[in-house]
């Protein structure tokens, strides 16, 4: 895919929560660019504050006990110096955002139509009249049969896949810049979370959209990202282009990852698994954030000092003193 | 690996588990049944893992449920190691339980939170009285411990306090207790991490060999369930589709529900992902109270045709995989056969 200019532009981010034992850092300096048309994929396990890291974009974090530092840039703008008034024009309407969880994330009292409407009303200003044919288009974009019934039904009444696509429709219904869809698949069974990856594939390439997709799953990731960000302990540890993360795989992390993934065909290989446990942000190690776990930690440094993000090939760009050999990348 | 050969440990027969529905009226009438298990068939040899894949609302957790009676089956036969395990009375179930474990899906959820790790790795020790004593017992515990992977200095310690993969590890050793013959894992890597779930597959992996183990593998996630299965029989709306080696089952799935859950598991290679031909599933899975007549994928499957509606397809054998494993499908497009489809069942 071709991508565009830069729309977002995200430098040492940092958001950090007060807790009884201390401050916990749940993302410690992320730094990325996103392209018109692009689709960026951050990749991480629970805790990785790859969730967390996209919430900040356009402050959804409660501060206090959270603090957000660093720039978000959106077409020249800071957004994390924008007053709140402001920063809401700009949620929704320019960064749309797609839950995980479309049974916790759709107000159950209210009507599928009403929550379509209430962003084309308050950001674009249409009438009700207006606003409800645009709901019903939208319905209709992300593949929900009969869409005027569905407008006057409530979430309970939908299943799974439906009310995925209605945080879709929702998501889109401004015709955002940016869509960040945050495990939007996870919650749903295979054959339909095939379903929805094709649509905003499809929405994406008839839109224009860049899309941010955060998953744990490399596979979904393999086929829609162009390029990934694999977070853990609140750091990108590694940065390329899709293709190259998989055939190229420099940091040890990101290998492990790999080889602990069971692939339909190759039953019998024995997993590779990543010994330990992910760090805890209170408490996070010194040096690398991954090195308790690494099986590769050689370096004095490592246990010492933070690895700094050093680019290894065009695009290709990972926070490792270690040089993985050739044969071990995959 | 086996097939055939002897008698299976654990032989299931036309399984039933229909939930009634109770009308709104005073008295409560029943008024119709959410068929959750509808007739499901499948042996397992000792030593061997059955996979049992298929999607949310399937019926693959409640199967696992009724074969150990923690639900009541309506109808069909759960035989292991030759005893008639669903006409037995309490005291005689309360025995078996002793040869068949189970670890549960969500660490989070199936472990006391006010009892310590000890506590809840002794619990089936104390209700079978087994290594009574307290020094027997806390040996026990430890060896249990060690065995998954866990410190034994872990056992004063909350689930609170331990992670989800060590909660895992905890149900493991609380299955293990007992010394069963059958372990039914229901989606036991479901709720961990990546880096994690690979950990507790290997763990299984190694009881297996090491403990002589019969596993029936119950998941949603296919790579995971090819991964540990020898054989695997994939669940549709109450019914298996189809059973086969895991080998053949990859490589030549034969009904089209099978066909399309295989193409939709993403692969973690970008150039094969991007070439993967997708079979998208058009519409919902229909609901388990008022099933499609005749087959129950028809009003979804790409390929349906005219005998679909109809006929209720039976499980045919349609060649043997590895080893010499039969592989069945209940699909008509491999010869129309079955039953009739019941009268009064809905026609959508």
């Amino acid at each position: 895919m071709s991508t565009g200019d830069v729309v977002l532009s995200v430098r040492d981010l940092r958001v950090t929560f007060g807790t009884a034992r201390g401050p916990a850092r749940v993302v410690e300096g992320v730094s990325y660019d996103l392209h018109a048309g692009e689709t960026l994929a951050i990749v991480g396990e629970s805790g990785s504050g790859k969730s967390v890291s996209t919430l900040a974009l356009t402050r959804l974090i409660p501060e206090p006990p959270g603090r957000v530092e660093g720039e978000v840039v959106l077409a020249g703008q800071d957004l994390l110096t924008l007053p709140p008034g402001a920063l809401r024009k700009v949620r929704g309407r320019r960064i749309g955002m797609i839950f995980q969880d479309p049974m916790t994330s759709l107000n159950p009292v209210l009507t599928v139509g009403r929550q379509v409407t209430e962003g084309l009303e308050h950001h674009l200003g249409l009438s009700e009249k207006d606003a409800r044919r645009r709901a019903r288009e939208l319905l209709d974009l992300v593949g929900i049969p009969d869409p005027e019934r569905r407008l006057g039904e409530y979430p309970h009444q939908l299943s799974g896949g439906m009310r995925q696509r209605v945080m879709i429709a929702i998501g889109l219904a401004c015709e955002p810049e940016v869509l960040v869809a945050d495990e939007a698949t996870t919650a749903l069974d295979v054959t339909i979370q095939a379903q929805i990856v094709e649509l905003v594939q499809r929405l994406q390439a008839e839109l224009g959209m860049a899309v941010i997709w955060i998953t744990h799953d490399l596979g979904v990731v393999a086929g829609i990202a162009d390029r990934v960000l694999v977070m853990y302990g609140g750091r990108v540890l590694e940065e390329a282009a899709a293709d190259d993360l998989y055939a190229d795989t420099r940091h040890p992390y990101t290998a492990g990852l790999l080889a602990s993934l069971p692939v339909v065909g190759e039953a019998g290989r024995r997993l590779v698994s990543i010994t330990g446990l992910p760090p805890d942000p209170v408490d996070l190690p010194p040096g690398c954030v991954f090195h308790p776990r690494c099986p590769h930690r050689d370096d004095p440094r490592c246990a010492t000092e933070l690895p700094p993000l050093r680019e290894v090939a065009p695009g290709h760009r990972v926070a490792c003193f270690y040089e993985l050999p050739a044969e071990a990348r995959r | 690996m086996t097939a055939g050969g002897g008698e299976p440990l654990l032989a299931v027969e036309d399984l039933q588990v229909w939930f009634p529905i109770k009308g709104n009226g005073v008295l409560r009438r029943t008024a119709g049944h959410v068929r959750a298990v509808d007739g499901v068939s499948f042996t397992i040899a000792r030593g061997e893992t059955l996979g049992l894949v298929g999607e949310s609302g399937c019926g693959k957790t409640t199967t696992g449920l009724a074969i150990l009676r923690l639900l009541e089956p309506t109808g069909g036969r759960v035989r292991f190691d030759g005893d008639d395990v669903t006409g037995m009375g309490r005291r005689r179930l309360r025995a078996l339980r002793r040869r068949m474990a189970m670890v549960f899906q969500d660490p989070y959820s199936s472990l006391d939170p006010r009892l310590s790790v000890g506590a809840i790795v002794s619990e089936p020790l104390d209700v079978h009285r087994l290594h009574t004593g307290r020094a027997a017992r806390k040996a026990r515990v430890g060896e249990l411990l060690e065995l998954v992977g866990l410190r034994p200095e872990l056992r004063d310690r909350y689930p609170h306090e331990l992670s989800g993969g060590q909660r895992q590890r905890v149900g493991v050793a609380r299955a293990l207790a007992v010394e069963p013959d059958l372990i039914v894992c229901d989606e036991p890597i479901a709720a961990l991490d990546v880096s994690i779930q690979a950990q507790v597959l290997n763990l299984l992996d190694d009881l297996q060999d090491e403990l002589d183990l019969t596993y029936l593998f119950i998941a949603h996630d296919l790579a995971a369930v090819q991964h540990v299965s020898d054989r695997i029989a994939v669940m549709y709306l109450g019914r298996v589709v189809e059973v086969a080696d895991r080998a053949r089952l990859a490589a030549e799935p034969a009904h089209p529900y099978t066909r399309a859950l295989l193409s939709a598991v993403p692969i973690p290679d970008p150039p094969r992902e991007r070439a993967r031909r997708r079979i998208i599933l058009e519409g919902d899975l229909p609901s388990p109270a008022d099933p499609p007549s005749g087959c129950n994928f028809r009003t979804r499957c790409p390929e349906v045709f005219e005998p679909c509606p109809r006929v209720d397809p039976a499980l045919q054998e349609v060649g043997r995989g590895t080893g010499g494993v039969p592989h069945e499908v209940a699909c008509h497009l491999h010869g129309v056969t079955g039953t009739p489809a019941e009268a009064g069942r809905a026609y959508s």
